[in-house]
C-alpha cells in the first residue's frame, strides 16, 4: 500500500504527451520524492473511466501536495466530477491508482475514506432527516462518540449559519442551505483532506466567505482542501494550486502563479481549453 | 406548436426507451396488455351490434361512464401516471395557453392508455352498424369522448399540481389515497353482491347516468339508433358543453399552476430533537437504524409499506367473515410480518443516490445490514405478536399459539436475514425519495418479478421447518410440537439472520460502489 510511485518512475508515465506546465511536473514531483514520511495528500496515477465506451476520464496522474488548497477546473463535463468520485472510492476505476495520504483508495477502502471528507455533487441526501440529524448520522457513521458529535453537530451549524434551521428537514431546504449541510456532513470528522466538488454553488456570498474562512483556517492547520469549480475568479483568489481539466485530460497543474503564467486563469483556462468563438456575438440580440 | 408539443411527447419517450433496454420491454408489456383489453372490447362492441338497442345502451354507457370515471381518478392516486409533458415545466416558456392546451390535450392520444381508448371506443361504430346515421353519430361522440376523458385528466393533473406544490400535502395524500387501494378487495366483494342483486337495476341506472355528463357523450348514437333524435340532440348539448366546462378549468388551473413555483419552503424550526438518533445506540449499526426507523415513519414510501403490512391480514378476514370463520386471523402476524420483512430487500434502491453517504463513509457492510434489519424488525416483530395474540383471543386458539408465535419469528428473522443479503445484491427502479409511492418506473418488470418469486421461494425453503412444525402442531393438536416450533423460530432464525447479516455485508463490502453506480445509472 506504500508503493507511491516515486520520482524514478515519473518518466514512465505520459507525461510527454501533455501540451504545457513543465513546472507543474516539478512541483509534483518533488511531492512524492523529497519527504517519505510526508506524502503527498492525493496521488492519482492512470486513473481512467469510460462509460458506455466513450472515454470519461483518460488515464490522468494527478498529484495533490499535503497542506495544499487545490482547485480543479475545467469545462462542463470535463471528467472532474467523475474523476472526484474515484478518488475518493464512490466509482471503481476502469484502471490506475489512488493514494490519500500514502493509502491506497481502492485496496484499503475503510482506512483511506477515514481520512478523507466528501461532499460529492449531483447526489441526494437523506432529506427527509433534519439537518441536524443528518450531520448526527454522518458522524455516527463514522463511528464517533455521540458526545463529540454533538457538540461538533453545534459547532457546525453554528459556523455555517445554520443554527435556526437545525430542526427543518433537509427536504424543505433551500438549494444553498442543502450544499451547507452536505458540507457540515462532511467536516464533522475532521478529517485530513476534504475533497469538495462544487462547494459554492447557490451558495449565497455571506455564506460562501464563511465557508471560506472555514476552509483556509482548515488548510492553514495542515488540512488538504481539493475543490472543482468552475468559477476560475474564485479559484484564482482562494487556492493555492490549480490543475486545468478538459476532455478527460489533466492539460496543465501546479501552482496557481504557474499555470496562469502571468496572466489571469480564467484568460488561461480559456487558452488551455478553446471554445471561444471569434464572432461578434448574436446579431440579432443587440436591443438597440 | 402544438406539433412541437407532440414531437416533444415521442422525442421523450424515444430517448427513454434509448437509455435502457428494459423500458422497451416494459412499453411493450404494456402495449401487449393494452391491446389485449383493446381486442376484448371491440369484440365485445362488435357482438353488441347483435344485441337489442336498450341493451346495447345499457352496456356501454356503464362502461363508458366507468371509463371517464377512470380518466377522472386515477391521476388523483398515481400523481405519478404520466409526466412526461409536467405543466410545471413550460412555467418559463411563453408557449400561448391555447396552443398549450392543445399540444397537452393531443399529446394524451400519444400513450398507451390514450390510443387504446380512442381505438375502443372507435370500436363503438361498430355497435351501430345496422343504424347509419347512429353510426356516423358513434364516430363523432367517440373522438369527443376521448377528448373529454384527456381533457378532464388533465384538469385534475394540473388542479393537484397546485395542491401539492407543498410537500407535507403530498406526503399526506400520497398515504391517505393509498387505503381504499388496498381494501380495494373487500370494497368491491361487499359491492359485487349488491350488484348481484341488482340486475335489474342497472337500466335505470344507465338510463339516469346517460343524462350526466359521465354517460351523455355515449348515450347519443343509442338514442338515434332508438328513434328519439330530440333526445340524442340534448345529450349531445350536455356532452358538449362537460368539455368545454372541463376545458375552462383545466385553462385557469393550468394558468395557476404556470405561475405558481413548484416548490414552496416549510416553517423553521431550530433543533435540538434527534428523534430517534436518541434512541438507538450511537454506533454505526444504531445510526443506521435510527435512519432506517426515522424514515419508515415519515418517508411515505416506507410509510405506505408499514400500513400495507399492518391492513393486509384484514384484507383477508373480510372474506372469511362472510363465510363464517376467523381461522385465518390466526395467520395474520405471519403475513404482516411477510410483507415487512421482505419490504427492505429494496432498500438501498430506496436510498436512491443518498447511499452515496454510506460508502463515502466508510460504513463497514455489517453495520449497514444489522442497522436496517434491527430498524425493520422493532416494527415487524411486535406487530407480529400482536396479531398472533388478537389471532388466539378471537379463536380461543391459545394452544397454537406457540407454534403461531414460532412462525412468526422465524419468518420474521429468516426473512431478515434474506432481505440483508438480497438488497445488497440487487438494486430495483424504485420511486424516488418525493415521488408518490405508486409511481413504477418502467423497465424492472422482468428484474424484479423474478427477484421477487425467488425471494418468496428462497424464503419458503428457510422457514420450511417451522411451517411443518406449525401444521403438525395444527394435525396433531399437541401442544409439544408448538413448543418446539417457538424454539426452532427463535434459534434458526437467530442464525439465519445473524449469516444473513455476515454475507450480506461481505457482499455490501464488495459490491458498495458497484450498487451506487446502479443507483445513479437509474437515478
Amino acid at each position: 500500500m506504500t508503493d507511491i510511485p516515486n520520482s524514478s518512475s515519473r518518466p514512465v508515465l505520459p507525461d510527454a504527451a501533455r501540451p504545457a506546465d513543465p513546472e507543474a511536473t516539478e512541483t509534483s514531483m518533488a511531492a512524492p520524492g523529497a519527504a517519505t514520511d510526508s506524502p503527498p495528500a492525493l496521488v492519482l496515477r492512470g486513473l481512467t473511466k469510460r462509460f458506455n465506451g466513450k472515454v470519461a476520464v483518460n488515464a490522468i496522474d494527478l498529484d495533490v501536495p499535503s497542506g495544499s488548497f487545490y482547485g480543479l477546473v475545467g469545462p462542463n463535463g470535463a471528467g472532474k466530477t467523475t474523476s472526484l468520485s474515484m478518488a475518493t472510492g464512490l466509482l471503481r476505476p476502469d484502471s490506475g491508482q489512488v493514494w490519500v495520504h500514502g493509502v491506497n483508495v481502492w485496496e484499503h477502502q475503510l482506512q483511506a475514506k477515514r481520512l478523507m471528507g466528501i461532499l460529492p455533487d449531483g447526489v441526494r441526501l437523506f432529506d427527509r432527516l433534519s439537518g441536524e440529524q443528518l450531520v448526527t448520522y454522518a458522524g455516527l457513521l463514522r463511528g464517533m462518540d455521540r458526545e463529540t458529535v454533538k457538540e461538533r453537530v453545534k459547532d457546525l451549524l453554528a459556523a455555517l449559519d445554520l443554527a435556526k434551521d437545525a430542526g427543518t428537514l433537509v427536504v424543505d431546504y433551500s438549494a444553498g442551505m442543502t450544499k451547507k449541510i452536505a458540507l457540515a456532513s462532511a467536516l464533522i470528522h475532521a478529517p485530513r483532506v476534504l475533497v469538495l466538488d462544487e462547494p459554492f454553488e447557490s451558495v449565497d456570498p455571506v455564506s460562501a466567505a464563511n465557508i471560506r474562512d472555514i476552509l483556509h483556517s482548515y488548510v492553514s492547520s495542515g488540512g488538504t482542501v481539493i475543490v472543482s469549480s468552475h468559477v476560475m475568479d474564485l479559484v484564482q483568489r482562494m487556492c493555492d494550486h490549480v490543475a486545468v481539466i478538459a476532455g478527460g485530460n489533466v492539460l496543465a497543474a501546479g501552482t496557481v502563479d504557474e499555470v496562469r503564467a502571468g496572466a489571469s486563469l480564467e484568460d488561461r483556462f480559456v487558452q488551455l481549453v478553446g471554445g471561444r468563438h471569434e464572432t461578434g456575438g448574436l446579431a440579432w440580440l443587440r436591443t438597440s | 406548436m402544438v406539433a412541437d408539443l407532440l414531437r416533444l411527447k415521442l422525442t421523450l419517450l424515444r430517448n427513454s426507451l434509448r437509455r435502457s433496454p428494459w423500458q422497451l420491454v416494459g412499453l411493450i408489456i404494456g402495449g401487449l396488455y393494452g391491446l389485449g383489453v383493446l381486442t376484448i372490447a371491440v369484440i365485445g362492441l362488435l357482438a353488441l351490434s347483435a344485441a337489442d338497442v336498450e341493451l346495447a345502451k345499457t352496456v356501454i354507457v356503464l362502461a363508458g361512464s366507468a371509463v371517464v370515471l377512470g380518466w377522472l381518478v386515477i391521476p388523483v392516486f398515481a400523481s405519478g401516471v404520466d409526466m412526461t409533458l409536467d405543466p410545471a415545466r413550460f412555467t418559463t416558456f411563453a408557449v400561448p395557453m391555447k396552443q398549450l392546451l392543445a399540444g397537452l390535450a393531443f399529446s394524451g392520444f400519444l400513450g398507451i392508455p390514450g390510443a387504446i381508448t380512442l381505438l375502443a371506443s372507435l370500436g363503438t361504430v361498430g355497435t351501430w352498424w345496422r343504424h347509419p346515421l347512429a353510426m356516423l353519430a358513434a364516430a363523432v361522440c367517440a373522438v369527443l369522448a376521448v377528448l373529454t376523458c384527456i381533457v378532464a385528466s388533465r384538469a385534475i393533473t394540473s388542479a393537484s399540481t397546485n395542491l401539492s406544490s407543498s410537500r407535507r400535502f403530498k406526503d399526506v395524500s400520497g398515504v391517505l389515497l393509498f387505503l381504499p387501494l388496498i381494501l380495494l378487495g373487500p370494497i368491491i366483494s361487499g359491492l359485487r353482491r349488491g350488484v348481484e342483486n341488482a340486475a335489474d337495476v342497472l337500466p335505470g341506472f344507465a338510463q339516469t347516468l346517460s343524462w350526466t355528463p359521465l354517460g351523455a357523450v355515449w348515450s347519443v348514437p343509442a338514442d338515434l339508433a332508438a328513434g328519439s333524435p330530440g333526445q340524442a340532440a340534448l345529450k349531445f348539448l350536455i356532452a358538449l358543453a362537460t368539455l368545454a366546462v372541463l376545458t375552462w378549468l383545466w385553462k385557469i388551473s393550468l394558468a395557476k399552476a404556470l405561475v405558481t413555483p413548484v416548490h414552496s419552503a416549510g416553517v423553521r424550526r431550530t433543533g435540538g430533537k434527534l428523534g430517534a438518533f436518541d434512541l438507538f445506540p450511537g454506533t454505526e449499526a444504531g445510526a443506521v437504524a435510527a435512519r432506517a426507523m426515522i424514515y419508515w415513519l415519515r418517508d411515505p414510501r416506507y410509510t405506505v409499506s408499514l400500513i400495507t403490512a399492518a391492513v393486509i391480514p384484514l384484507v383477508f378476514t373480510v372474506p372469511a367473515l362472510q363465510s363464517g370463520s376467523l381461522g385465518i386471523l390466526n395467520f395474520a402476524g405471519a403475513i404482516a410480518v411477510f410483507f415487512l420483512v421482505w419490504s427492505i430487500s429494496a432498500d438501498i434502491s430506496y436510498d436512491n443516490t443518498a447511499f452515496a453517504l454510506h460508502v463515502g463513509s466508510g460504513v463497514r457492510g455489517r453495520a449497514d445490514r444489522a442497522g436496517r434489519a434491527l430498524a425493520c424488525g422493532v416494527l415487524a416483530v411486535p406487530l407480529g405478536l400482536i396479531y398472533n395474540l388478537v389471532g388466539a383471543a378471537v379463536n380461543s386458539s391459545w394452544i397454537y399459539l406457540p407454534a403461531l408465535m414460532g412462525l412468526t419469528l422465524g419468518l420474521a428473522l429468516s426473512g431478515l436475514g434474506l432481505s440483508s443479503v438480497v438488497s445488497a445484491w440487487f438494486t430495483y427502479n424504485a420511486p424516488a425519495p418525493g415521488d408518490s409511492p405508486f409511481k413504477s418506473r418502467p423497465g424492472n418488470n422482468f428484474a424484479v418479478l423474478g427477484t421477487q418469486l425467488g425471494g418468496y421461494v428462497g424464503l419458503g425453503v428457510l422457514v420450511l421447518p417451522e411451517i411443518i412444525l406449525t401444521a403438525v402442531a395444527f394435525g396433531t393438536g399437541r401442544p409439544v410440537f408448538g413448543w418446539i416450533c417457538l424454539a426452532v423460530g427463535l434459534v434458526l432464525g437467530m442464525v439465519l439472520l445473524s449469516v444473513g447479516i455476515v454475507l450480506g455485508g461481505r457482499l455490501y463490502d464488495k459490491r458498495a460502489p458497484e450498487l451506487l453506480a446502479a443507483l445513479v445509472k437509474a437515478r
